[in-house]
């Protein structure tokens, strides 16, 4: 019985990984036409170093994810902390706020920024793919670093204000720390939401700000050589050692506490 | 230890909050509380809610107002599905693709959660769950890319045949209805795994034994323990993949082709080529009231499970 459900495990998990790794090989394919049988070559990885519409883009991609992740930590760690550690009216339906950037589907959210900054003339381009990448990363820090608050506990904030410290340090001096890893956990985040974005950047891009995902859609519509493959494999790497780090930061500010 | 992480870092400005001065003057409470607050539900307001308002009033209008052209009010793209009988087959198409992939999802991502919390344990189970999860940080476009390799003609599936019968015919089914489920399933297979899981490793291991000693059957035990008690799992998980499944339009683009028509390929067109706003914005409400009616549903579920 047991072999049985780890066999049947072991192919969940083939299924997972295995158009992955058809993918990652066929990047080292020669075949521009992805003929088989395989052989190896690294040719479409120096030719991405001289495509200059990708490279672009990757680096927009980059940007817009490192600048979304500083705004939204900052901005949704205030939010966090005011959330769970102040008393205030209608908090309940701040909470239900968070949820429509991660519950209604991209492709209303990213239509109707569309229309709306079209509308008010903010327009497309970098700045607004920011703006909509900073929205749909926010709920996300929110809860990250709400959840890690939850592993604080607020008495020891308490303790340090009964013995004479003003609000403002005490948090800073004994929540902020023992947050940190959260908070850092929460960017990383933000970071791969923000990386990994496909469809509202596609309503929002314009021809020199687009990002790499958009930047791959129109190639994989347009036609495509195992270019495509070797910035995707760079891309899956990019987002896998996020993951990596993120599960490295999230752990350890759960695991301090209850020591 | 909290003091020692406290001692680590430098004594910080006091003015770093923007609003509360540690000694002197002090704020009211309910300004910091706002100050906190405001940026981030500001954001959101500018992001997300005004967009909507603004899609709202513009599936109203006659014309897509662009230039001078005049616009006026109307109801009439609510009845497109009455006025323009083809939609109602898109329509149709969509809810085939999210009901086949929230149902595939289910019965492999219950069966998935199933064999870790009842089969696996310490170390390897959390290192195949986190193997479960990866696939899901990765860019879900890149993902739908990689079937394309897989399942198109002369692809690895007809590798893979051929190397076991030279002369098999081509298994390769890209741009049809099942290339685009499975692509589905594969990208919102890790949602159903989870919500699952996170149901099942609560049951207690004593129920099962006391059903076993009393005679019932493995068959028993499944469908009338273990299945009601993950429930709450498969509807979470049932709702967190079809809602998303209904809007996608990424996926029967790349894996569908031409065969690849939904309402979310349609929405998207009506807004990239055939510039007629107010009808895309019709047809997003209209998904939007089906999204809405699904999570008032299913709410209580939805709250019990996310906060086990």
């Amino acid at each position: 019985m047991k072999l049985a459900a780890r066999t049947y495990i072991l192919a969940v998990l083939i299924f997972l990984y295995l158009p992955i790794a058809v993918l990652i090989a066929m990047g080292f394919n020669e075949s521009p036409l992805y003929q088989l049988p395989f052989s190896f070559s690294s040719h479409w990885y120096v030719e991405l170093m001289s495509n200059r519409k990708l490279l672009n883009a990757s680096w927009n991609s980059v940007l817009i994810a490192a600048i979304t992740a500083v705004i939204a930590t900052v901005l949704g760690t205030l939010a966090a902390v005011a959330l769970s550690r102040r008393q205030f009216f209608g908090k309940e339906a701040l909470r239900l706020l968070l949820l429509p950037p991660i519950a209604i589907p991209w492709l209303i959210t990213g239509t109707a920024m569309l229309v709306f900054f079209y509308w008010t003339g903010i327009g497309r381009g970098f700045h607004a793919i920011l703006i909509g990448h900073v929205a749909l990363a926010i709920p996300y820090v929110v809860l990250v670093v709400g959840t890690g608050l939850t592993t604080i506990r607020a008495d020891l904030e308490e303790a340090a204000m009964s013995l004479g410290a003003p609000p403002v340090k005490a948090f800073f001096r004994v929540t902020l720390p023992l947050l940190a890893p959260s908070i850092f956990g929460a960017a990383l985040f933000a970071f791969a939401v923000s990386l990994d974005q496909f469809v509202v950047s596609y309503f929002l891009a314009t021809p020199g700000s687009s990002t790499l995902p958009v930047e791959i859609y129109s190639a994989i519509r347009k036609g495509f050589t195992p270019e495509i493959n070797a910035v995707c494999t760079i891309l899956l790497l990019g987002s896998v050692s996020i993951f990596l780090l993120f599960t490295l930061f999230a752990k350890p500010g759960a695991s301090r506490d209850r020591s | 230890m909290p003091a020692d992480a406290a001692s680590r870092t430098p004594p910080t400005p006091d003015r770093a909050l923007g609003a509360v001065p540690s000694a002197g003057l002090r704020l009211p409470s309910w300004l910091v509380t706002l100050t906190m607050l405001l940026p981030t539900y500001a954001w959101l307001t500018l992001a997300i809610l005004l967009p909507l308002g603004a899609m709202l009033s513009f599936s109203f209008m006659t014309a897509t107002p662009l230039g001078k052209k005049e616009v006026a009010f109307t109801f009439k793209h609510y009845r497109a599905f009455i006025d323009q009988p083809y939609l109602i087959g898109v329509a149709w198409t969509s809810l085939l693709i999210g009901l086949w992939t929230t149902f595939l999802c289910a019965v492999v991502g219950f069966f998935t959660a199933l064999a870790l919390a009842r089969a696996t344990a310490g170390r390897l189970r959390e290192t195949l769950l986190i193997l479960v999860i990866l696939p899901f940080w990765t860019n879900g476009l890149v993902r739908v890319f990689s079937w394309t390799m897989v399942i198109r003609e002369g692809g690895f599936l007809d590798l893979l045949a051929r190397s076991v019968w030279p002369d098999a015919p081509s298994l390769g089914f890209l741009y049809s209805l099942p290339a685009i489920i499975l692509g589905l399933v594969h990208g919102y297979l890790p949602y159903m795994v989870l919500t699952c899981y996170i149901a099942l490793v609560t049951i207690d291991d004593s129920i099962l034994e006391a059903a076993e000693s009393l005679g019932a059957r493995k068959w028993t035990v499944l469908w009338r323990i273990i299945v009601p008690m993950a429930a709450p799992g498969l509807i979470s998980g049932s709702v967190l993949i079809f809602v998303p499944v209904i809007g996608a339009f990424m996926e029967p683009r790349i894996l569908g082709g031409p065969r690849g028509v939904t309402l979310g390929t349609v929405i998207e067109e009506q807004f990239t080529q055939a510039f007629n706003w107010p009808l895309g914005a019709a047809l997003s409400f209209t998904i939007l009231a089906l999204v809405l009616g699904i999570f008032a549903t299913f709410s209580g579920v939805l709250r019990r499970s996310s906060s086990l």
